[in-house]
């Protein structure tokens, strides 16, 4: 169903089932054979937080649809407090987002030789970010391939080389230098397989980091998420789990057409609980499927990469307040899972888009347009919009925490959007 | 008479004519992947013979002789740089120079059709003639394989021909029906035969290059034996991404052939208003240069045959002909603007490839006057019959908007201009 051909277990990764995901949750799952059967504890600790993994098969075993069991055990969930991470080590995994980049990648090349890496650093440097880290000598300098600071010369070659039927992963050190090679993206990549009519199909990947770091300025903070998302012909995944990382990077590299894949160098370093079935060598996660990260009934809060994490820690503030918010993690800014964002804001009636990108055509604006053409009727108030400020990124410290989405503003949002907050001051 | 030669040609050893003769103008299967578009417009789709020479024409019977040398020199002596020229002799057959003559006619005919197609309204945008240039095109392809990748900009009409495209395929194209190479959503400047390792086709200027230098990249990859020829004009030649894609190519011993096909007019620019050095076959510094006669098909040839070599031992090598085209930049430059008409006819008259090959047949008494004239007129029949038989294949149908967005679409959803009236979900 998913474009998860080499594997031979098809799971149902839809959002409606439990996945792991933030990493305050834990997980704890007992796999009796492989026919399945996940047997869930619950905690006899109050307060504990569980997740479990449901196999269709557990559902199916018990004469209950997925959906219903999934829901099952979603009310099992306690409200979440400040408690450490893990009781059960045995069976829980952990893995940083740039071991999940560094193992899908590595497990990609293995399973397909004409997949390689091109790119700045990517080989003898072991990755400007270290996410091609021990690519190089595995794989050799024919597979790994380091390049001169040419973008725009690099990213042609990808390309051609993806027009004769290798699958090429190139590396910009991050996506402000793509639009050195932007032209190579969009009019080489994207367009071709249309104007040639299905003759030249496009298989490549263009990853890096996006969006802004800490301090590196306005020239080295730009999100590309809404100028890369409005080409047809593209496809744009941002993962924000490891889990996300590895099951997206896997299926942009399976996908025959060209992706963008926009990572986040803050979240390189993050820590997430991964699931078994997300070590497997032949997961992938679908592309154009977003994830509930957290259900709620009150107010929807859409997010990508970073963002989610923001997203999930100001749930966990309006929860104090008596606001149940529901996060959805895009993962797929192209194509936008608009039933899910619809539906969910069918339930909640009310939404909070965050992003870090400029405010102006970005993708919250995209989302609040889809919303009001399809569920116009069901709004209880305006759409609300959280954004990177509307200026080139300063520098310094202060203005740059002004210049980005924080916690705090999506708090005040999501407030707003159920009519909880003091009405602004009149201006003078 | 024609007849004659035809009856003569049936009667000499010859491989077996295909079923398609020469006077079938129907397009042959793109690729494996569109065997839904066959079924789509069935009727003007028959199976093409896998052509074995390198001519688009090899099922013509011509009565020429396979086995006979003939020595010819090209017009000037190569101008090396970096590297020990070719030498300027070069061995050929009646049957060669046949082709070739009959090769270049049509692609002639088929340019100067276009241009009334043009001039009617029935093509539209674009539309860059390469009449005057065709020799590079013929001479290429006599000294490579289909195997060999070719990749170009938008001066594309008769390199798509020389790779095995057809008539109507192209008129099609040009007219946006559905018989065109890329089912009339392409257009003039985006033809492509992936079979043939024709990759196009590029509207940008200069973008071609690093693209053409990554089918090297995965020819290398690959460790196959074959090249690719990334062309571009003289005004492309001073894209930095060019250089970029250079610098690579020579880093990494791509087996990269840069044609720079210099008509001396970058649109409405002469070369030396735009270029510091229009020594074009010297820019690459370190990278070897051939300056070649663009307008002598065989100097081409025994070019390609030479670069070809020096690519698979050596890595990158570029080659820059010296052509000429006889229209402007497009259809909408008249062309005479920054240059003398009397450049124009001048070139015509001197250097004209066609007439270069109809000389060397004439003086080999390969065949006689009329019988090349006649072959003109049967190029300029093939012609009509073609442009006849595209018009009369429909527009694309109107859900054909929305197909090949993706390879693969998981069924996403896609708008027209008003999605509330027209929406579609991609397959």
């Amino acid at each position: 169903m998913y474009n998860c051909h080499r594997s031979d277990r098809s799971i149902d990764f839809s959002h409606q089932l439990l996945l792991p995901a933030s990493y305050p949750h834990s997980v704890f799952a007992i796999i009796v054979n492989h026919n399945s059967f996940f047997f869930l504890f619950y905690p006899v600790f109050q307060g504990e937080k569980m997740w479990g993994i449901l196999s269709q098969k557990l559902g199916a075993a018990r004469g209950l649809s997925s959906q219903v069991v999934g829901n099952y055990v979603l009310r099992l969930r306690l409200a979440p407090s400040a408690m450490p991470m893990r009781h059960y080590s045995s069976a829980t995994k952990e893995m940083t987002v740039r071991d999940a980049l560094n193992s899908a990648l590595d497990e990609e090349m293995a399973a397909d030789p004409n997949v390689f890496v091109m790119g700045e650093e990517v080989g003898e440097y072991q990755g400007a970010y270290k996410i091609t880290k021990g690519l190089l000598d595995k794989y050799g300098p024919e597979r790994v391939v380091d390049t001169p600071i040419t973008e725009a010369g690099f990213a042609g070659i990808g390309v051609g080389s993806a027009y004769h039927g290798l699958r090429p992963v190139i590396e910009f050190m991050t996506f402000n230098f793509s639009m050195q090679a932007i032209d190579h993206i969009i009019n080489s990549a994207a367009k071709s397989n249309y104007m040639s009519a299905g003759q030249i199909n496009v298989p490549i990947v263009f990853r890096g980091p996006n969006g802004p770091a800490a301090g590196v300025g306005a020239q080295h903070s730009q999100c590309y998420g809404a100028w890369y998302g409005s080409v047809p012909g593209l496809k744009v995944l941002v993962p924000y789990s490891s889990e996300d990382a590895r099951g997206l990077l896997k299926a942009a590299i399976r996908d025959p057409d060209p992706v963008v894949f926009l990572e986040n160098e803050l979240l390189y370093g993050e820590t997430f609980p991964i699931s078994a079935e997300a070590l497997d060598s032949s997961f992938c996660l679908p592309i154009g499927k977003a994830k509930i990260e957290r259900e709620g009934k009150d107010i929807t809060i859409t997010a990508f990469s970073k963002m989610v994490g923001y997203a999930l820690k100001a749930a966990e503030i309006l929860e104090k307040e008596g606001i149940n918010a529901e996060v959805i993690n895009l993962r797929s800014i192209r194509p936008l899972d608009r039933a899910t964002i619809n539906a969910s804001v069918r339930k909640t009636n009310r939404l909070v888009t965050v992003e870090e990108g400029f405010p102006q055509h970005g993708v919250g604006a995209e989302i609040c347009a889809t919303v009001v053409e399809d569920s116009f009727g069901y709004l209880d108030a305006p759409v609300e919009r959280i954004a990177g400020a509307d200026v080139p990124t300063p520098y310094a410290a202060n203005l740059e925490r002004m210049a980005f989405p924080q916690i705090e503003d999506i708090v005040r949002a999501a407030k707003r959007a159920c009519y909880r907050s003091v009405p602004m001051a009149a201006s003078a | 008479t024609l007849l004659s030669f035809v009856l003569s040609a049936a009667l000499l050893q010859h491989p077996p004519l295909h079923q398609t003769y020469r006077f079938d103008l129907s397009i042959g299967h793109k690729t494996a992947d569109d065997m839904a578009l066959a079924r789509r417009s069935s009727n003007l789709l028959k199976p093409l013979s896998t052509a074995s020479s390198s001519s688009f024409l090899n099922r013509r019977p011509f009565s020429t002789d396979d086995s006979t040398t003939i020595t010819v020199e090209t017009s000037v002596p190569f101008t090396g740089h970096n590297c020990e020229p070719p030498s300027r002799s070069i061995d050929t057959t009646p049957k060669e120079l046949m082709t070739f003559f009959t090769d270049m006619a049509l692609m002639r005919r088929m340019e100067i059709a276009a241009d009334s197609l043009y001039k009617s309204k029935l093509i539209r945008g674009f539309c860059h003639l390469y009449d005057g240039q065709e020799a590079v095109s013929i001479g290429m392809e006599a000294a490579i394989t289909k195997k060999d990748c070719i990749i170009t900009a938008y001066r594309d009409h008769c390199i798509f021909l020389g790779r095995g495209g057809t008539l109507l395929e192209s008129f099609s194209e040009l007219m946006g029906r559905q018989a065109g190479c890329s089912r009339g959503k392409g257009g003039s400047m985006h033809f492509y035969k992936k079979d043939a390792c024709f990759f196009g086709g590029h509207g940008i200027v200069g973008a071609q290059v690093p693209l053409g230098c990554g089918l090297a990249f995965a020819q290398k990859y690959r460790k196959e034996d074959h090249v690719t020829f990334t062309m571009y004009g003289d005004g492309a030649a001073n894209q930095g991404q060019l250089f970029e894609a250079l610098n690579m190519a020579a880093l990494w011993d791509l087996p990269a052939i840069l044609v720079c096909e210099n008509n001396h007019y970058g649109m409405g620019t002469a070369e030396w208003r735009a270029a510091k050095s229009p020594a074009y076959y010297k820019r690459g510094d370190y990278v070897p240069g051939l300056k070649v006669d663009g307008m002598d098909a065989f100097a081409v040839k025994q070019a390609c045959k030479f670069a070809k070599e020096h690519a698979l031992k050596n890595g990158p090598i570029i080659l820059e002909m010296d052509t000429y085209r006889y229209h402007g930049h497009s259809m909408s430059d008249p062309g005479s603007t920054y240059r003398t008409r009397d450049e124009i006819s001048g070139v015509r008259q001197e250097r004209d490839p066609i007439e270069r090959i109809r000389k060397l047949i004439l003086a080999h008494d390969i065949a006689t006057e009329k019988e090349l004239k006649d072959i003109e007129k049967l190029a300029r029949k093939e012609v009509d019959e073609a442009i006849a038989k595209a018009k009369e294949s429909p527009m694309p149908d109107d859900p054909e908007l929305f197909t090949n967005v993706y390879r693969k679409g998981f069924g996403v959803e896609s708008f027209g201009t008003d999605r509330k009236e027209v929406r579609a979900t991609l397959p």
